[in-house]
């Protein structure tokens, strides 16, 4: 999925050293519903600001022009947001379904819980990327820090870089991809066979977010399922 | 087995290895795992029975009970909210999940909340059609694992809660065993069917209460600012909590004692983290004073609320409201002696039964077996809720009008005295028949408006 422009989309600046963030999400959340494709945004000035661009429910597009603080793009649907800048903590939180792009880099818990749609953050990842996923999926062109996809339930991390300690530790159904080294991997963790489906897979994914990787340089990781339920024998693995 | 009349006079029990002790050491060695199980706490704690109204007298006058108004409307999330929740009676019921509850048993306390004109909760595990569609006034929690979390149910929700702990295990996350993740449960979960699934202990994307500020900022973002925002806490540091609460930009504040029932969790921490709803109802209400946020922000309080008196005596110690779980169950026939032989087969008895983790409630609450919660009707459910809440609101009344009060708002810490000076101490009034105010510097007479 890549992602598309409309040449003839309306588009409008917002500033945000004259604009209020609460001004500017109600003008988000006001196109739910819209014609897809026919509203674009330019954000210019955003200095961090916190929970930019969330809530939305439309399909549009929205270009930030900086960089951006807590919680960017949480809990959208549909949109499509571009941070031309690095995000803060929890940039596309509980994303559900349209994409987050990031041209820097991202702090922790980027796309936490996330319940679909696609983050492409170009950069390095802080911890704790994709925790708690529940079905999106996460390409990252750099690298990922410690107890990243921790209890990742479904959806794909795929890391072009290395990834840090605890890669994955108590993890569900989610599949994990790296190209690079991985520290450690957490409880539950283990290394498994990359069959031609994943290839195939993480191959969509790289393209999907515009990253040049060779999708046969991945290596794949996934749950071992044998704390799925709870044995005495396993007590150690806590 | 003997029982305590034919057991010869000889045979003395240990108080420290007494037969429950007996019991779980001997259960622990033969399973090599801790204790799981719901309800709530069961040893003995202080509580809200250790105090006492003093009720009207000379220099007090009461209102009469069946002619003068005694209001108990609560209105929850004023601070920032554009659309507070605007309940009848000061009793709400507490969060409760689908999944560890069947679909009927939420349905049921949605319809009874709705009958009386309160608000009832979701929990760990999503938002159901059902409670929704029998719910006037929803409150949609946030909970660590973020099971089922959209934007979708935070705009048809009425409010939001936060949910930091739970009386019942604060610092611990959810619990829900196999047998009870069904195929619904397991899609709305993200997970797969059958697996013991337990929740995390900390929310994902904020840590500390300079992230919660932020999180708060974003969850109003996305709904408009139309939603109170609630924080819930588990009654530990209960006076830190509430004040950063407050600082966070919560709306409401909901402090769980530890009497606050659960679906499943160790026993170890059930009965030994936390501290009793006793005290933490009156910390949290002097840390809102302190800050001059007293009923500026609510607080609600729960944990161990069975009865009018309960309410009466959390609203006197400052409480805006209440919130009640595991006596909702009950009301719905949970621990029903009706049930007893049901109970009996599978190694409970009425009265006891706290298996809620195994999901084979016999009374159909309990559970995601589809044969046992079909013995469990809704609309009949829902109007035992509904009596039971107004029972509870003309006890709360009943009690306030003694005292003179023509609001339930109306009750404070001067109308009550301790039995015991640990209550005394807790709740910050005289023991009975005492000037004496355990822990505070300058006694005060009881009874006197500077109480």
């Amino acid at each position: 999925m890549a992602v598309a422009t409309t040449e003839t989309a309306e588009l409008e600046v917002v500033d945000l050293e004259t604009t209020s963030v609460r001004e500017l999400n109600q003008r988000l959340h006001d196109l739910a519903g819209a014609v897809p494709g026919r509203h674009r945004f330019r954000i210019l000035n955003p200095s961090g600001a916190h929970a930019l661009a969330c809530g939305l429910d439309a399909e549009i597009e929205v270009e930030i022009e900086g960089h951006v603080g807590y919680y960017c793009a949480g809990m959208n649907k549909l949109a499509t947001v571009r941070v031309h800048g690095n995000a803060s903590t929890g940039i596309a939180e509980n994303l559900m379904s349209g994409q987050v792009i990031v041209e820097g880099n991202a702090s922790q818990s980027a796309g936490a819980t996330g319940r679909g749609g696609l983050l492409v953050v170009r950069g390095d990842v802080s911890s704790r990327c994709g925790i708690s996923m529940k079905g999106i999926d996460i390409v990252v062109g750099g690298s990922v820090g410690h107890m990243s996809a921790f209890m990742a339930q479904t959806g794909c991390l795929v890391v072009c870089g290395d990834a840090g300690d605890a890669l994955g530790d108590s993890i569900y159904e989610a599949r994990l991809y790296v190209r690079g080294t991985v520290t450690g991997l957490g409880a539950d963790c283990v290394e498994k066979e990359m069959r031609d489906e994943h290839v195939a897979q993480v191959a969509g994914l790289v393209v999907a977010a515009g990253i040049d990787a060779d999708a046969s340089d991945f290596r794949r990781y996934g749950s071992a399922r044998e704390l799925y339920n709870f044995k005495i024998d396993n007590a150690g693995a806590y | 087995m003997a029982t305590d009349t034919e057991r010869p006079w000889n045979l003395r029990e240990s108080y420290l290895f007494d037969r429950n002790v007996i019991a779980e050491i001997q259960r622990a060695a033969r399973e090599g795992i801790y204790d799981i199980r719901g309800f709530g706490a069961k040893r003995r704690l202080p509580h809200f029975d250790d105090l006492l109204f003093l009720g009207a007298s000379i220099s007090r006058y009461p209102l009469e009970g069946y002619r003068e108004r005694c209001a108990t409307d609560v209105v929850l999330g004023t601070r920032f909210a554009r659309k507070p929740l605007e309940l009848k009676i000061p009793v709400t019921i507490a969060g409760m999940s689908f999944g560890a509850l069947s679909a009927p048993a939420k349905e049921a306390l949605g319809r009874g909340a709705s009958e009386v004109g309160t608000s009832t909760t979701t929990g760990d595990g999503g938002m159901t059609n059902e409670e929704r569609e029998h719910s006037t006034t929803l409150v949609y929690q946030l909970l660590p694992s973020r099971y089922g979390m959209n934007p979708d149910d935070l705009r048809r929700a009425d409010a939001i809660e936060v949910v930091v702990g739970q009386g019942a295990k604060p610092g611990g996350g959810g619990m829900l065993l196999g047998h009870k993740i069904s195929d619904r449960v397991a899609e709305m979960r993200s997970l797969p069917k059958g697996i013991d699934q337990r929740s995390a202990s900390r929310h994902p994307d904020w840590t500390g209460p300079d992230d919660l500020e932020i999180k708060i900022h974003e969850l109003r973002e996305i709904t408009d600012w139309e939603k109170p925002i609630f924080v819930k806490v588990g009654a530990t540091r209960t006076y830190y909590d509430v004040q950063l609460a407050v600082k966070a930009g919560a709306d409401v504040i909901v402090v769980d004692g530890m009497q606050g029932g659960t679906a499943a969790t160790q026993d170890v921490f059930i009965e030994h983290v936390g501290i009793p709803t006793l005290p933490a109802t009156r910390i949290a209400a002097d840390a809102l004073q302190e800050l001059g946020m007293h009923r500026k922000v609510q607080l609600v309080v729960s944990g161990g609320i069975r009865g009018g008196a309960d309410v009466a005596k959390a609203l006197a110690l400052g409480a805006d409201a209440v919130s009640i779980g595991t006596a909702a169950l009950i009301a719905m026939g949970d621990n029903s002696p009706e049930y007893e032989e049901q109970y009996r087969r599978i190694g409970s008895s009425a009265g006891f039964y706290d298996d809620y983790q195994a999901g084979r409630d016999p009374v159909g609450i309990s559970t995601q077996d589809d044969e046992l919660a079909s013995r469990f009707d809704p609309v009949v459910g829902g109007r035992k809720v509904a009596n039971y809440l107004r029972v509870l609101t003309l006890e709360t009344q009943t009690l306030a009008r003694a005292c003179g009060k023509s609001h339930v708002h109306n009750l404070e810490p001067e109308d009550l005295v301790a039995l015991t000076v640990e209550a005394a101490a807790m709740a910050k009034v005289p023991l009975a028949g005492t000037d004496w105010i355990p822990g505070l510097a300058s006694p005060v007479s009881a009874g006197s408006d500077t109480v």
